[in-house]
């Protein structure tokens, strides 16, 4: 029933799968939509759509299926008709509510209710408002909207009693749409690589030891010694370096939502974040603002960091060759360098033996991006990878092989 | 308008809010749904739009009582389940107090497994399920489904003999696992527009007046609208911030000029911070 809604949902970019559809038939065939579109878009919207992000896809998909009926069409009729013959309980459930709510209606079934449809679009040649028999818009006639009739078909358009098609056509989830948010999970699973288990840190010791607890009990003759070890922590610690300004923003964001994300679960001994415009410089700044009065001189930074930490940057490494190479190249004019970016960059890479270079640049692209001439020199002091799904899992597999 | 939900078979557990509860239409709909056809309901919203009273208003007004499986970064699947308590039985084997023979006496049942082996259909709540593993949903699955788990050391299975009506919450923190999104109900908790809001705070405060509620309101969305702030006050701050500014009698008026008590709706040093610039900003500018 009604697959193309379906279609139209897959071709929103709606990730709807068979089984979610399959709930969704069930549903219906329980009545949960209650032969009402507004409930049909809340029962449809929960069941096949399982992220805000989507809801705003969900709501064209819904508009341009649902909401196409429009009363001003001359192929009304087909409308109508074709959506009956798709919803085949609709009409019987119809018919029986008007039955208990409307006595004078009462007596109408589904074919009598479909032959005076029939009958009043072959008398009806103009649009309509208001009254109670015709097909149109206001009033209570059963057929038509914005009106009242305890089971009415309606007819496109938009009720005062807030139908799907002005709900789907009020977009309220415009703003939750992020297309660009596809494959965070795979780069969440591939982060959690990068840990090395150690129960060396501190902390209590609150797991039971099995295999000491029965040497040592049998050490003791039988009685019964417990011993209790730390639980295994990830040793690994990391700083992330996140180029920003312009279109690195969105991925320098991402990168600092998904390592933020991991290490919030205490998958990392520690995290480091700073920023950068372009190229890393005397100073780093803790906020994608890059105000002078929250940034750190590098150096201090490199010397609190230590150097079995992971260093990982996210950046494009696309700039003029100046901004690498001279004294004073830096892009912004508050930043004046007394060391080439080039210096800088050397400094990190000989400080960090596992280091890796994430760059949103798809990796076909790095000879001939604008830029590509930085970007391959900055490939000589830093690993390289794309920063895809794929990418981010070799770099953490690097990561992880080089010796600290 | 349509009929409530509710065909004679689901008619004793419906859902519709309760008086210190009010939920949206789409929201007790997705309730519904979610109990009609026994799925887990995944609630997801920002923090402070009542996720979790959610479900203590679904178990009050059901008649249910209510079980709340709170998630934490160290919680594992098997924690809901059954613990296994080796420590306790090796001490009592070696001190001769109990039965150590008796294996079932040192399986204790986490809240899923209490769900499970309730006597009368409850609400379940898991917390938060965000703050845990990336794995955990995956590793909830099948007893999820088939809402029974098997004990291995007893040779026991808890299987359920009133499905509870589950009801899962998260902040997005973390993206969820499809195979898990796939198999539940999603209802999205939308920050509540200016008009739902005041309702929520006259539940909160009755008999406040209306000046006051109004300038707060006026306020609080103004203040959610200021760019840069960390974290955006939501409900759970505007009542507070609604009870301290009517217990020191504010005037309605200043409000929204100088918005007093900042502390109880911003939360970091920061957000105040910004807010202190837009407010001083804003007192610049000519009225109007």
């Amino acid at each position: 029933m009604f697959e193309g809604f379906f279609h139209a949902l897959r071709a929103e970019g709606v990730p709807v799968a068979m089984d979610e559809w399959l709930m969704l038939q069930d549903a219906l065939e329980r009545g949960l939509a209650d032969s009402s579109l507004a409930r049909l878009h809340g029962l449809a919207r929960a069941l096949l759509v399982k992220s805000e992000r989507y809801f705003d896809a969900y709501d064209v998909a819904f508009l341009s299926w649902f909401g196409a009926i429009d009363p001003a069409d001359e192929e009304i009729a087909d409308h109508v008709w074709r959506w009956l013959d798709e919803n085949p309980g609709f009409l019987d459930r119809l018919a029986a509510d008007m039955a208990d709510r409307d006595r004078a209606l009462s007596h109408l079934d589904l074919d009598e209710l479909r032959r005076r449809l029939e009958e009043r679009l072959a008398n009806q040649t103009e649009a309509h408002r208001g009254g109670s028999r015709h097909i149109g818009t206001g009033g209570s006639s059963p057929f038509g909207h914005s009106g009242w009739h305890p089971g009415g078909i309606r007819i496109g358009g938009e009720s005062g009693h807030r139908t799907a098609a002005q709900v789907a056509g009020e977009r309220r989830f415009r703003e939750y749409r992020t297309d660009s948010t596809l494959g965070v999970r795979e780069m969440g699973v591939a982060l959690r690589r990068l840990r090395r288990l150690t129960t060396r840190l501190e902390g209590p010791a609150t797991e039971l030891a099995v295999e000491e607890t029965i040497d040592s009990t049998a050490d003791h003759g039988g009685r019964l010694s417990l011993v209790f070890r730390r639980p295994r922590h990830n040793a690994v610690r990391v700083l992330l370096l996140l180029d920003v300004g312009g279109s690195m923003d969105d991925h320098a964001h991402l990168a600092d939502r998904l390592f933020s994300a991991v290490h919030q679960t205490g998958r990392f001994r520690e995290l480091t974040v700073r920023h950068f415009h372009n190229c890393v410089y005397d100073r780093l700044y803790t906020d994608a603002r890059m105000a002078p009065s929250r940034s750190e001189s590098t150096r201090q930074v490199l010397a609190r960091v230590g150097a079995d930490t992971r260093v990982v940057v996210v950046g494009d490494a696309c700039m003029a060759p100046s901004e690498l190479a001279l004294v004073g190249g830096a892009v912004d004019y508050g930043q004046r360098n007394d060391e080439p970016g080039w210096v800088w960059l050397q400094r990190v890479a000989e400080r960090y033996p596992a280091r890796a270079w994430l760059n949103p640049v798809p990796a076909a692209d790095w000879y001939t991006v604008h830029g590509a001439r930085t970007l391959n020199a900055v490939r000589n002091l830093f690993p390289m990878f794309e920063l895809s799904v794929d990418g981010l899992g070799e770099a953490v597999d690097h990561l992880m092989a080089a010796a600290a | 308008m349509p009929a409530p939900l509710g065909s004679p078979a689901v008619s004793t557990t419906t859902f519709r809010g309760t008086a210190g509860y009010i939920a949206a239409d789409d929201l007790s709909d997705a309730v519904n749904v979610a109990i009609a056809l026994e799925r887990p309901l995944l609630v997801r919203g920002e923090p402070g739009t009542g996720k979790t009273r959610l479900a203590e208003a679904v178990a009050e007004d059901l008649g249910m009582p209510l079980l709340v499986w709170g998630v934490k970064s160290t919680t594992r699947a098997q924690d809901g389940l059954y613990v296994y308590d080796t420590v306790q039985r090796l001490y009592d084997s070696q001190f001769g107090e109990g039965d150590p023979s008796d294996i079932a006496r040192y399986i204790r049942l986490g809240k899923l497994g209490e769900a499970f082996a309730a006597g009368e259909r409850v609400v379940l709540v898991i917390d938060e399920v965000d703050k845990a593993d990336i794995e955990f949903p995956n590793d909830l699955l099948w007893e999820l489904d088939r809402m029974s788990f098997h004990i291995p050391e007893t040779g026991e299975t808890v299987a359920a003999h009133h499905r509870p009506v589950v009801i899962i919450t998260s902040n997005a923190e973390k993206e969820l696992p499809d195979a898990f999104l796939r198999r539940c109900v999603f209802h999205y908790i939308a920050f509540p527009e200016a008009e739902q809001m005041e309702s929520i705070v006259r539940v909160h405060h009755p008999g406040l007046e209306d000046a006051l509620i109004r300038g707060a309101l006026e306020a609080f969305y103004t203040l959610r609208r200021f760019d840069g702030l960390a974290k955006r006050p939501s409900t759970s701050e505007l009542i507070d911030w609604v009870q301290a500014l009517a217990a020191a009698g504010v005037d309605p008026e200043r409000i929204k000029a100088e918005m007093p008590f900042l502390g109880v709706v911003l939360k970091t040093p920061q957000d105040l911070e910004v807010t202190r610039r837009h407010l001083a900003l804003r007192a610049r500018r000519p009225a109007g």
